[in-house]
């Protein structure tokens, strides 16, 4: 049993040795804290094997242009049809998808097929915008020169939205683009 | 060097504090008062862009058109965020240092010479974003590029902030060279040492990327977009955590000065402090947890802060502060059951009620909802939704504004040796302050639970190719984000009211003149003794704090349900990986 000479508040310059052992409660919650944050550590590599959302992907750098250039090719291959002037793009199950983000829009429009695994593609060709899937509330940022290729398998037939969720400009509002599931 | 130290005269220009007796020297009282009366200007034009913001925001209302919401939002990031907050810490250390040790400031002209380049840079910041060539939000993300003199205004900012915590570490030189003090530095001068350490680690990254983003702006170099994400969220994360270190030093000063809270074991408080030093630079990483740059190995280790080092030290504040002060409660008699120490807390002395308020605000909502949307996974549904925002005001505002505010109350007398304006009023403002801030940010979380974004002038999506049209829950929160909003906004007002009228026009203060005692709260007149000796401090230590043991246990509760209650939201999205 340790004997404390005084106590002091925060403002007195603690003279002897302070360098005394903690209390027994104070030691019980520095314990709990520390178990609990070893379990908030273990939990995102748990997730990485257990879990089905990470956002790892498949990242590499990407020239503007060429991703551009990606872009085209694959809307070129699998064009189905037009969706208010923008071309709708039916991949196979399996491929790659691309989506281009630039002000203020997001291309083409997707049609993909529910319980299908896809690798979706994101890159900007100007400023950094933001990748937000409306109503599911799926969220990656976008950088230029940068491709952030994520596997996805939707889960539910419907109609989505791409929102833009990254400040790029006067017209950021109305950047939003479509992804239709089937 | 030492020759020199110890041959200056010990004698400087001082008087001595009649509530604390500690001796205040000229230079570091006047520097306190030029970088408060600054930081409260700031904090004023950052509650008016608040204004057009949230009240723009507020579909119902949707006030300023989409250019003028842009450089509202960014005359409020800079102004709160950097330039009030960052001022305001100027003047904690001008205190934490050259006062709370009796010494003198070393010297003192280049204090001087740094508030002046920091005002240069805040008036060279503001008024180019005022004139519109700055409309690049806070983080000003290339290729998205302001004026040249915006990034100059940050540098001249800077290097003026960087004079000052230089000055602070002169100053606990020269203290112990000249013996004003024995033993140790006192836990509050170690918390604003800790906080100092941080600042210079911060101000070294925003050197590293705002002298390059300069020299980007003149076209004399290219910027990769994902390197400066990373370098400058090494500044921008980083401020926020030498705002924590400095508002836990804040929380543990007003412990002592309005109840004589005590300091449970010195050696605890310290090594949370220390960890905050070890660990706060790499939470550049929770800004990037979903960026294309960056792999997961390095995603998880840094965000944890290398395995929550820096949440622990977070969460032993969140215990060692509310168990000092019902310590100290209990050391001046208030012993019986398990509650009585904090039903009989002055809880009309703003200084009190606003520390209070701020470790609530600020362990509750900001540190529960901060490590959850901080991990790598849970990131996916939050990541630039209006949870964020959500979250840094409970932090930055609710809980670092508030303390702020909350010192002022002591400030005002014990360094302007004035009464406190409008006394009334500032004895409810904490409240208000406090209750908006959590209406408002609880209305942007869930908000941004059903993917609401931030930094968006048109959520009703009007003139979008594609029509959006979020849960009709998402109106309902708009309302209360508004209200909550205006509420905060009234008790920012009445702080800045409060205090600009104090300063200029208020009553002076002496503590002679019992007669009157509205205007000065209860631990000026009756300072609570400082320092126990004998039989009480061990009878005290026996029965530890239960009352606190209660409500940490509370928070862990809160803290499990709602972290695991993300993860099983997380699991129903689609597979992504």
């Amino acid at each position: 049993m340790i004997e404390h000479a005084e106590a002091h508040s925060a403002i007195v310059a603690p003279r002897g040795t302070w360098w005394v052992p903690a209390g027994r409660q104070e030691k019980l919650w520095v314990s709990l804290a520390f178990v609990w944050c070893l379990v908030l550590f273990a939990m995102m590599p748990f997730w990485h094997f257990r879990g089905g959302q990470n956002p790892s992907g498949v990242r590499a750098k990407v020239a503007p242009a060429d991703y551009m250039a990606r872009v085209e090719k694959f809307v070129a291959d699998y064009k189905v049809g037009e969706d208010g002037g923008m071309p709708v793009v039916a991949p196979p199950p399996g491929s790659d998808v691309y989506l281009q983000a630039q002000m203020w829009r997001w291309y083409p429009v997707l049609r993909l097929k529910e319980g299908v695994r896809y690798t979706l593609h994101l890159s900007s060709i100007d400023i950094n915008h933001g990748f937000n899937l409306y109503p599911v509330n799926l969220n990656f940022q976008v950088v230029p020169g940068y491709d952030y290729g994520l596997t996805i398998v939707p889960n539910k037939k419907g109609d989505f939205r791409v929102v833009c969720n990254e400040f790029c400009g006067i017209n950021h509002h109305m950047m939003v683009g479509k992804v239709v599931v089937e | 060097m030492a020759t020199i130290v110890e041959r200056l005269p010990a004698v400087f220009r001082a008087r001595t504090c009649e509530v604390t007796g500690l001796r205040v020297e000229w230079h570091a009282e006047a520097l306190i008062k030029v970088n408060a009366v600054v930081a409260v200007v700031n904090f004023l034009i950052g509650i008016i862009a608040a204004f057009g913001i949230v009240m723009t925001r507020w579909q119902a209302v949707h006030l300023l058109p989409a250019d003028l919401f842009y450089r509202f939002l960014t005359l409020h990031g800079l102004n709160m965020l950097i330039f009030f907050i960052i001022f305001f810490e100027m003047a904690v250390l001008y205190f934490a240092g050259p006062v709370l040790l009796s010494c003198r400031l070393p010297a003192p002209r280049l204090g001087w010479l740094a508030w002046a380049l920091m005002v240069l840079g805040m008036l060279t910041v503001n008024l180019m974003v005022v004139q519109g060539r700055a409309d690049v939000l806070f983080t000003s993300y290339p290729p998205l590029q302001a004026h040249p003199l915006y990034y100059l205004g940050i540098i001249l900012f800077a290097v003026g902030a960087l004079i000052v915590t230089s000055l602070f570490f002169a100053t606990l030189v020269v203290a112990r060279r000249e013996k004003t003090y024995e033993g140790s530095i006192p836990l509050v001068s170690f918390g604003a040492l800790t906080a100092a350490i941080i600042a210079v680690i911060t101000l070294l990254h925003g050197a590293a990327i705002y002298i390059p983003t300069f020299l980007w702006s003149l076209g004399y170099m290219s910027m990769d977009p994902q390197v400066y994400r990373m370098v400058w969220w090494g500044l921008g994360h980083s401020s926020q955590q030498i705002n924590v270190a400095a508002h836990v030093s804040i929380w543990y000063l007003l412990a002592g000065l309005t109840v004589g809270g005590v300091v449970v074991n010195e050696k605890i408080s310290r090594m949370a402090f220390v960890l905050y030093v070890l660990f706060i630079s790499m939470a550049s990483a929770h800004h990037l947890l979903v960026d294309p740059g960056m792999g997961p190995a390095w995603k998880v280790w840094n965000t944890s802060y290398a395995m929550y080092l820096a949440v622990l030290a977070s969460m032993v504040h969140g215990f060692t502060v509310p168990a000092g002060i019902e310590m100290g409660q209990r050391l001046r008699g208030y012993t019986r059951s398990t509650f009585e120490w904090l039903k009989q807390a002055p809880w009309s002395d703003p200084g009190f009620s606003g520390t209070a308020l701020s470790v609530v605000i600020f362990g509750f909502l900001g540190g529960i909802t901060g490590v959850t949307i901080g991990t790598e996974q849970i990131n996916i549904i939050a990541h630039n939704t209006l949870r964020v925002p959500g979250h840094f005001h409970t932090t930055v505002v609710g809980g670092t504004a508030l303390a702020f505010m909350a010192v002022t109350y002591y400030v005002l007398p014990l360094i302007f040796k004035k009464r406190v304006a409008f006394w009334g009023l500032a004895k409810i403002q904490p409240y208000l302050f406090g209750i908006g801030i959590v209406i408002l940010s609880m209305s942007m979380i869930f908000q941004g639970i059903f993917g609401v974004p931030r930094r968006h002038w048109d959520v009703s999506f009007a003139n979008a190719p594609f029509p959006v049209e979020y849960h009709p829950a998402v109106q309902l929160f708009q309302a209360s984000m508004g209200l909550g909003g205006l509420l905060a906004i009234a008790g920012g007002l009445a702080y800045v009211a409060i205090a600009v009228v104090s300063v200029f026009f208020g009553r002076p203060f002496r503590l002679a003149d019992t007669h009157d005692r509205s205007g000065v709260p209860q631990g000026v007149w009756n300072l609570p003794p400082q320092l126990h000796r004998g039989a009480a401090v061990a009878a005290v230590h026996r029965t530890g704090t239960p009352g606190t043991l209660i409500l940490v246990g509370i928070f862990f509760a809160c803290f499990v349900l709602y972290y695991f209650a993300n993860w099983k939201i997380l699991s129903f999205l689609w597979k992504v990986g």
